[in-house]
């Protein structure tokens, strides 16, 4: 337990050390070769460096194979590189723009290595009433909660800081999680998760110095799902991320088909004259989590974050008292 | 507070989701086919996952009804 400990504080540091002194080298090269986004919340206009996927990388890169190289287990090569080709998918597309159905289909080849490798237990653990076993349909599952995972992460990367803020707490919801449950190696697998989010938040925070782009925001959903998946968490880290399933699900059901953000002619948000986000009030505009939040009146940005972190607190509270529960069988 | 229906929407979500536990677990997982020989096991597999898409269906059905009630002032507005 004490070597655990040990090398839990280790691959910690080294997850946020990693991410925190990379990236402002990394913003400084994206800048220099014109890398940049606008920021349309901003009233002086802003240009933002993205993507920061890379820097993400290297911290889970560097934290992950620390890890292994004290417990080498298949679990968290199949973390590494089913997090690794995730962010390849998410690189390719801040490069060329890839079609709506590709990015699905590519993170669900990411979630094969999982497959391969063995990495995963094919029950479904349930609160209270115990677990099923789903042989066939569990590979299934598999291949759907990676892609899944990592366009939630994706489709609420929409203000500053919400993105990697919101992945910090679902991730050390999910960590303490997974310690509740007795999965105690997958636990440390994932506390690099939070911790470069963590690190990563500290640019990304209003107002932003760096954008995750899809291959941060991909890497983080994927990672996630991966830990979801080879700690036998799936329904635990599912109600962890919640607010970001609602998101989701709201634009899915006001605009009926999967499509990307980008494509919405009509935005679900607009400024005030003092440059508050505001609700649409186009009925055409999708409905979304920023939109609802919005619905009682104008706030500033970083309002609006806080109010998602605040829903993230709230999901990270029922996803503990639900590991609590899978201790109790009915 | 901001957002107090979002907050009572994810509290819905939850049990929704600890209800499907107690659908599947005791009494779909417990589903036996018989009778076809060595197709028993596929049979078995798709009946259940066929019901299994039945119900994230239905929930998503229900979750679309309840986020109509819950958020009808919002959206209206």
């Amino acid at each position: 337990m004490l070597d655990r400990t040990i090398v839990g504080i280790l691959i910690s540091a080294v997850a946020f050390v990693t991410v925190y002194a990379i990236t402002p080298s990394l913003i400084k090269a994206l800048t220099k070769r014109n890398m940049v986004v606008k920021d349309y919340n901003k009233e002086v206009a802003t240009m933002v460096a993205r993507p920061g996927g890379p820097s993400i990388l290297a911290g889970i890169l560097a934290s992950e194979l620390t890890l292994y190289a004290f417990f080498s287990s298949t679990g968290i090569l199949a973390i590494i590189i089913t997090t690794s080709l995730a962010f390849l998918v998410g690189f390719a597309d801040d490069r060329k723009v890839l079609g709506g159905w590709f990015k699905p289909l590519a993170l669900a080849a990411s979630a094969l290595p999982i497959i391969l490798l063995g990495a995963y237990t094919p029950h479904l653990a349930f609160p209270l009433f115990g677990s099923v076993k789903i042989p066939e349909l569990y590979l299934a599952l598999i291949v759907i909660i990676i892609p899944v995972m990592g366009n939630t992460i994706n489709s609420i990367d929409v203000l500053n800081g919400v993105a990697s803020g919101f992945m910090t707490i679902a991730s050390f919801a999910l960590t303490v999680c997974l310690v509740i449950v007795h999965h105690y190696d997958i636990a440390l697998a994932s506390l690099p998760l939070g911790f470069v989010s963590l690190a990563f938040y500290k640019y990304h925070k209003v107002p932003s110095k760096i954008f995750p782009g899809d291959s941060g925001a991909l890497t983080l959903g994927a990672m996630y799902g991966a830990l979801s998946i080879i700690g036998h968490v799936e329904i635990i880290a599912a109600i962890a991320l919640l607010p970001a399933v609602i998101n989701s699900f709201l634009f899915l059901s006001s605009v009926k088909r999967i499509v990307e953000h980008r494509q919405i002619k009509v935005n679900p948000v607009v400024h005030t004259e003092d440059f508050k986000l505001m609700a649409s009030t186009d009925k055409s505009a999708p409905v979304t989590l920023v939109r609802l939040i919005l619905a009682n009146g104008p706030l500033t940005e970083k309002q609006v974050g806080f109010v998602i972190f605040r829903l993230a607190l709230f999901s990270a509270a029922l996803a503990i008292i639900t590991s609590f529960m899978m201790e109790i069988n009915l | 507070m901001k957002g107090t229906p979002i907050f009572f929407y994810i509290f819905v979500m939850w049990l929704l989701i600890i209800a499907g536990g107690a659908l599947i677990v005791p009494i779909i997982a417990h589903i036996s086919i018989q009778g076809f020989g060595n197709l028993d096991g596929i049979i078995d597999s798709v009946v259940k996952a066929g019901i299994a898409i039945m119900l994230v269906v239905l929930w998503i059905l229900i979750m679309s009804k309840i986020k109509n009630w819950i958020f009808h002032q919002q959206i209206r507005h």
